[in-house]
């Protein structure tokens, strides 16, 4: 219920930190909850922390998903 | 915006409430809660309700952080500021909650207060080493989302041995909010509140995982599915909550699977519970006492417990008289319902919670959606 | 060593801070004028040395006057800073009338304390701002406040124009039927001054936009045979779009219905405002106008625009229309619809 956007890790730094990137505007943000991010991943940030990591395979499989045709699942 | 715009896109939506508008049965009812308030926002803002068949119906949940925080926390956090000289911390949407006697922390700072607004909590934390002289305390709200960055702060100042900053934690939980609502009167007894089923929180699923909600849609026999917050989220939660009601189904589903795993933020979660605890009971504004819904700091943080520092004492303050709140946030009733919506209690001048932040469901409807209130829509 | 009788220590803008007696109307104030303001601002109406400026009456028309106060903070941002602002400012508000721009008048309230070297910036801004536009300050004043009691600096500017007479452009103008015009990207101004907030602090290569818009008004009248098919000219500054639409609407007792897929926003502005919880019909422009006329004359006004360099991004955004309430109304990308509302208290970021 809280802003977070997916912003990809442009920049690795000491002490959990890194630099993100949102369509060119960037920002320096913690990555202490997400220790595994790595370059290029993108990551949810919440008020300057990245609390998770997108799945690209995933976000892939929900947008086909949206762009099926009816039929599949309880049609009337 | 990688992972943003494809998940607005407008012909896509179109089709996902097409097959919605396809797939709801003529004779049933739908009614769903979505229970975050950044589903409460999406759905204004992007005029989602306008593009759902009329059977279904979407309910506001109290899921809004700065909605369900009482006066009693806000007026704790002014004498702070206004009668102690702390420096007192806080996130935006906390500026304008309404208080007691007319107050609320920008009219707090107005007065002479030293009240900032940060970004992050970190900033805080910062803010309290670069004036070593002076008291320090972020004001934590939130619900599971916000609450592991509280905890790293206190992490770090205990290892920097920041003895000059606290926080006042008001961290809330959304399981027993959730419970809450299907515990009470109108849904399980009066049966006036109809609720088919759940849009669960995005963000806050991010770090507690899918595995806390099976529980409701075992207990409750209500499906539960995990959405996120763009709109073609919001559209496909939708349809996947009719399609559960229409076979019967009440499971947990994850829409938003993309981030949301089973599990959750394993790391997040385990931070929490080293720094916090559960309170026995916590007032949310609206909802009165709720048990087990909140958190406070462990005695091993002690030292950066604002409550203990400053020997806090919690002070109930009831709302306005007329101020309906609480039913909206249960879902029983909506704003319009309110005789001081729109007159007396505007964004402006909030008399309660709901209109406060953008999305509390007076807020919201107020700013995006009252002209349906009216008679006249021209087109 | 032989020291002339008349020698007089120049200000020292490297190193030097204003004070106290720089506002007391002394030598100090007077070697101030002397060595910043008139050569920075030379006109031949500042050179007359008088109190105020004696000017000539333009032969025909009406005069407009306008005056706004400047307390930005930071005062130096991307794309400008507090004196180029003030200039632009003013300009603008004066020509959101139909009027030429003639004469700009600023009065500066110093903080006692300020380096000079931010004062020399800020003026050198403001003459080439005020020499860009064609415009010039042609009377000023300079008041020092002790420590504290000022924000660095804050610069209040008056501009007179001149209209024609006849030209009926104003915020009651709007008439149901109506066709919206604006004139390039929104969010600009605000998002790079946000950028530099502390607390706030990301990299972006967002730059205000301001700019003086006189001349791109000027290209749209001429465009017109009747200048007066033109209702309302407004300049979205604080507030952003939504507030400056919700106002014209109360004024004209219309409502409004705009499109938000043909708002434009640049991407940097609109991942800024993401990543803040903002909304940028919220953010204020410096550098862009709303032009609101009659639906025959929308297409030309359209193409003018777009062929000005102010204008090159232009769009129709939608339409007025009869509302007693005055929703001014938005169709989001989905086919939906939403009310657009005043800004309610200050734009914060959000968490939720």
């Amino acid at each position: 219920m809280c802003l977070a956007i997916p912003a990809r890790v442009v920049q690795l730094l000491p002490s959990y930190r890194a630099v993100v990137d949102i369509a060119g505007v960037r920002k320096e943000i913690s990555i202490d909850l997400v220790s595994d991010a790595q370059l290029d991943d993108y990551v949810i940030v919440h008020v300057g922390y990245a609390i998770g990591k997108i799945d690209p395979g995933e976000a892939q499989r929900s947008l086909a998903l949206f762009s099926e045709l009816a039929g599949s699942e309880g049609v009337v | 915006m990688k992972y943003i715009d494809e998940f607005r896109d407008g012909e896509r939506a179109r089709h996902i409430a097409a097959k919605i508008a396809a797939e709801v049965r003529a004779d049933v009812s739908y009614s769903f809660m979505e229970f975050c308030g950044g589903h409460t926002h999406a759905i204004s803002r992007y005029g989602i309700a306008d593009m759902l068949p009329a059977n279904v119906r979407m309910i506001h949940g109290p899921g809004c952080p700065v909605c369900v925080l009482p006066i009693g926390r806000i007026d704790l956090a002014i004498r702070l500021a206004l009668e102690r000289g702390v420096m007192l911390c806080t996130y935006g949407d906390t500026m304008r909650v309404p208080a007691s006697d007319g107050l609320s922390l920008i009219n707090a700072k107005a007065r002479g207060a030293d009240v900032r607004m940060v970004y992050s909590a970190s900033d805080a934390l910062k803010l309290a080493e670069q004036h070593p002289g002076r008291e320090v305390v972020f004001l934590a709200i939130g619900f599971e989302t916000t609450t592991p960055p509280t905890a790293l702060v206190l992490r770090d100042a205990m290892a920097r041995a920041a003895t000059n900053f606290s926080v006042l934690c008001c961290h809330v939980l959304t399981p027993a909010a959730i419970t809450h609502i299907l515990e009470s009167a109108e849904v399980r007894h009066l049966g006036t509140l109809p609720i088919d089923g759940f849009i669960g929180p995005a963000h806050v699923s991010i770090v507690i995982g899918s595995q806390p909600y099976e529980h409701f849609a075992e207990k409750y026999r209500k499906p539960v599915v995990i959405t996120g917050f763009e709109p073609l989220d919001v559209l496909q939660g939708i349809l996947m909550l009719v399609r559960q009601v229409n076979s019967g189904r009440a499971v947990v589903e994850n829409e938003f699977s993309r981030v949301v795993t089973s599990q959750g933020n394993v790391t997040a979660q385990a931070l929490v519970s080293k720094v916090f605890e559960l309170r026995e009971s916590f007032e949310w504004r609206g909802l009165g006492e709720i048990p087990y819904s909140a958190l406070k700091i462990r005695p091993a943080f002690a030292a950066w417990d604002a409550e203990r520092k400053f020997n806090l004492r919690y002070v109930s303050v009831p709302d306005h008289q007329q101020c309906e709140c609480g039913a909206i946030l249960r879902g029983v009733k909506r704003p319009a319902d309110c005789k001081l919506f729109g007159t007396v209690c505007t964004p402006e001048r909030p008399m309660g919670s709901c209109m406060v932040s953008n999305e509390g469901s007076c807020a919201a409807h107020y700013s995006y959606g009252r002209f349906r209130d009216t008679a006249v829509v021209v087109s | 060593m032989s020291i002339r009788n008349d020698y007089v220590r120049p200000i020292d803008f490297k190193l030097g801070r204003i004070n106290m007696t720089h506002g007391a109307g002394g030598r100090t104030a007077a070697q101030l004028i002397d060595e910043l303001f008139a050569p920075a601002f030379d006109n031949e109406y500042l050179r007359q040395g008088h109190d105020g400026a004696l000017l000539p009456l333009p032969a025909s028309g009406r005069l407009v006057m306008s005056t706004d106060g400047h307390v930005v903070s930071p005062l130096f941002f991307p794309g400008g800073d507090i004196g180029s602002l003030s200039v632009h400012g003013t300009i603008n508000d004066v020509a959101m009338s139909g009027a030429r721009p003639l004469y700009l008048a600023a009065s500066f309230i110093i903080e006692e304390g300020f380096a000079l070297a931010d004062l020399k910036r800020i003026v050198e801004s403001m003459a080439a701002a005020a020499r860009e536009a064609g415009v010039p300050i042609v009377t000023g004043d300079t008041k020092v406040v002790q420590k504290g009691k000022g924000d660095g600096v804050f610069i209040s500017t008056t501009g007179i124009g001149v209209a024609p007479v006849g030209l009926c452009i104003d915020g009651r103008q709007a008439r149901s039927g109506d066709a919206i015009l604006l004139s390039g990207s929104l969010g600009e101004h605000g998002v790079a001054v946000m950028s530099l907030r502390e607390s706030l602090e990301f990299e972006t290569t967002i730059e205000s936009d301001s700019v003086a818009l006189h001349t791109l008004v000027q290209a749209m009248l001429q465009a017109l045979p009747d200048a007066n098919a033109l209702h309302v000219l407004r300049d979205p500054t604080r507030g952003g779009l939504a507030t400056t639409l919700n106002e014209i609407a109360k004024q004209s007792q219309v409502g409004m219905l705009i499109r938000e897929a043909d708002i434009p926003v640049l991407p940097q502005v609109a991942a800024a405002c993401e990543l803040l919880g903002l909304d940028p019909l919220y953010v204020a422009n410096e550098g862009k106008l709303i032009a609101i006329c009659a639906p025959e004359v929308a297409d030309r006004l359209l193409a003018t625009m777009r062929s000005h360099p102010l204008g090159r991004d232009a769009q129709h955004i939608g339409t007025v229309q009869d509302d007693a309430n005055g929703f001014v109304q938005m169709a989001t990308r989905f086919g939906g619809r939403r009310v657009v509302d005043w800004l309610s208290g200050d734009q914060l970021p959000r968490i939720c």
